[in-house]
């Protein structure tokens, strides 16, 4: 099967570990249609991690914006609290039928950490995650959860002690443990299969919306919200509607201080084609071809890059990709909770942000759905911090 | 005979490593200069990149010193530019990133490649899979995009070296780049493999070569070695007054590899 979107994707990877994802991309090609595997992920999806999630219509946020009807899907309830756990789930079983017996996984704000290392201890695998020292400081109740449920926790010096440093330690670390390891990446990206099999694993999403949304409004929305760091949540909120020209599908990617500024992290705005981490997509970088260091308020969207689908969609105008600051975030991470009394995760308050500009320039017969991607708990104390309180978990 | 050839004529060749600006590019010159003169076959050089994600700790260390010096690929061709008008004429290799190349423009950076006399190009992140938009455009510029192979390459190894070009980079052992004792027992037959599809290519291993006892016993097993951490240490230590260090170390190997 062909492993890139239009130009970008590929397979950019040492030779070293081009056996092991060529071996993945014959597993996953073998599994992915298989009825008992099929049946296997959706019983774990669905009695473990509680899917599927609700599709929720925001009527206060709805009235006192005076547009477009907002609805959320609400992936702030599944198990672990985040949308990470689609993901986890489908490639730890993916491993697990492979014979792999150990998970190792990057993390920026601990979700995609907490989601591996719940399924490693649901199917009694090892399991270790890289973190940049950074973002372990940022989001350490996270650390610790990860702890709680049997994984080891390393912290990644080099570089920016970040996300992208984890993902390249995590790359080594597979390169030195093959036969034994799969590498579960938290996003759509890296190297072909991942950001094929990711986005199916995550495609649950706007299967539900879907679903849910002819169920309640018998027609399809006019746009589909949800913020982008590797893109993974919002793929899996577009994918199902691609082909519905008239679905608007906005990224929301992280602005941090201003794209006209050196902290931020917004990929689209401010990127170009590159070669990095497996891929060929936008990245971050200086105009020697080396990756910025990147910063957002947010662990999860602190990434230099995006999945290649996305920068597919983008070139081929199918999608869109707007930025929102750190100030514009924490004032919907605020708002939402007020107004729908639904604390959203810093990285899907980028997502909601966008949606109260958006919402009263639309008519009231108009409908706008956000993915709530993951849930605030983990942000609070940041938050509080950033508006002058000091408080620490 | 084109300057890989020559480099693997003379018996087993010795091919160094140093990262270029670690810790500044006047004493990259000096280093080069002297490998040169101590009889390195060929001399890898390394363009720094931010996320050297096939190196370990202290190659990547030596990649943020390059980075810190500020030198970029322009830099390295104006150096060995500088170089060749002194009459160096060792053949030698550029080791970087994909990204480092893609975003120069690829076919700008192989044309200065060819100008300033450099023989290979080797881009860990781009496999047998990807090289077609880097080879194909070498190719023109009389550059070898160079084939690896790894311990775990099983029957890509014919598939590779059917179609590679230069030398073949044999892996010794899993994981990044650095020092370690031990080498994977598979790496005569790699040598092998690749010996009966393409008796015509010569092979050097690189990845964890410590010492002359390591390098000897590589050597043996194939047409040259590689090493690069073990020197980097050396410039990681002694810093601006590393040349006479690297000297004794490229020595003590052209020695301990000569004559089999």
């Amino acid at each position: 099967m062909g492993t890139r979107f239009g130009e970008y994707g590929g397979m950019y990877i040492p030779e070293t570990l081009m056996n092991a994802v060529l071996e993945l991309d014959g597993a996953y090609e073998r599994y992915k249609d298989d009825a008992k595997f099929k049946e296997e992920l959706r019983y774990l999806l669905n009695e473990y991690a509680s899917r599927p999630s609700r599709l929720y219509y925001a009527a206060n946020m709805t009235e006192r914006l005076g547009g477009a009807r907002i609805y959320l899907k609400r992936e702030d309830l599944n198990h672990t609290g985040a949308h990470k756990i689609n993901n986890a789930l489908g490639q730890a079983l993916l491993a697990k039928k492979m014979g792999k017996t150990r998970l190792i996984a990057e993390t920026g704000a601990g979700q995609h950490g907490v989601a591996t290392a719940t399924a490693a201890a649901l199917f009694g695998m090892e399991c270790e995650i890289f973190m940049g020292r950074t973002d372990m400081e940022r989001q350490a109740l996270n650390v610790y959860r990860m702890e709680l449920l049997g994984a080891k926790v390393h912290a990644v010096d080099t570089g920016t002690s970040t996300l992208k440093d984890a993902v390249s330690e995590t790359f080594r670390e597979w390169t030195r443990r093959i036969s034994d390891t799969h590498y579960v990446i938290g996003s759509v990206m890296g190297p072909h299969p991942f950001p094929t099999m990711v986005r199916d694993f995550q495609a649950v999403i706007s299967a539900e919306i879907k679903e849910q949304i002819l169920a309640k409004e018998n027609r399809l929305p006019d746009a589909v919200i949800a913020c982008v760091g590797g893109g993974s949540n919002a793929i899996g909120a577009f994918y199902h509607f691609i082909n519905d020209e008239s679905v608007r599908l906005i990224g929301c990617e992280a602005a941090g201080r201003g794209i006209d500024s050196k902290d931020t992290a917004a990929t689209m705005a401010t990127g170009r084609p590159g070669i990095f981490h497996g891929m060929k997509s936008i990245f971050c970088q200086d105009e020697k071809g080396q990756i910025a260091p990147v910063y957002s308020i947010s662990a999860g969207l602190d990434y230099p890059g995006i999945g290649p689908e996305h920068a597919y969609l983008a070139s081929i105008g199918r999608a869109e990709y707007m930025p929102v600051t750190d100030d514009e975030a924490v004032e919907a991470f605020e708002y939402l909770s007020r107004t729908e009394g639904i604390i959203p995760a810093i990285e899907s308050a980028h997502a909601v942000a966008y949606a109260i500009r958006l919402a009263p320039t639309m008519d009231k017969d108009r409908i706008i759905v956000i993915n709530i991607s993951g849930r605030g708990d983990k942000d609070t104390a940041a938050i509080a911090r950033y508006r002058g309180r000091n408080i620490y978990e | 005979m084109n300057d890989i050839e020559r480099a693997f004529e003379n018996g087993k060749a010795f091919i160094p490593f140093i990262t270029v600006g670690d810790p500044d590019i006047e004493t990259s010159r000096e280093i080069i200069k002297v490998m040169a003169e101590e009889g390195a076959s060929l001399i890898e050089l390394g363009i720094p990149f931010s996320d050297p994600m096939a190196e370990g700790s202290v190659i990547q260390e030596a990649n943020y010193r390059g980075l810190r010096a500020g030198v970029t690929a322009s830099d390295v061709f104006s150096m060995v530019r500088s170089l060749r008008g002194e009459g160096v004429n060792v053949p030698l290799a550029i080791m970087t990133y994909a990204n480092v190349v893609f975003s120069y423009g690829i076919d700008s950076f192989l044309s200065e490649m060819e100008d300033a006399g450099f023989s290979a190009l080797i881009l860990p992140d781009v496999p047998y899979e990807e090289k077609g938009e880097f080879a194909s455009v070498a190719a023109l510029h009389n550059v070898s995009l160079i084939s690896l192979i790894a311990p775990t390459s099983d029957s890509r190894i014919r598939m590779i070296a059917s179609e590679a070009t230069g030398f073949i980079y044999a892996v010794s052992s899993l994981g990044v780049t650095g020092v370690r004792s031990s080498f994977s027992s598979n790496i005569g037959e790699m040598v092998k493999t690749v010996r009966s599809v393409r008796p015509d290519i010569p092979v050097a291993i690189g990845f964890g070569i410590a010492d002359a006892a390591s390098a000897r016993k590589m050597a043996e097993l194939s047409d040259g070695v590689i090493i690069g951490s073990a020197i980097v240490k050396i410039i990681a230590k002694y810093g601006k007054e590393a040349a006479p260090y690297v000297r004794r170390f490229v020595k003590e190997i052209v020695e301990a590899i000569r004559g089999f």
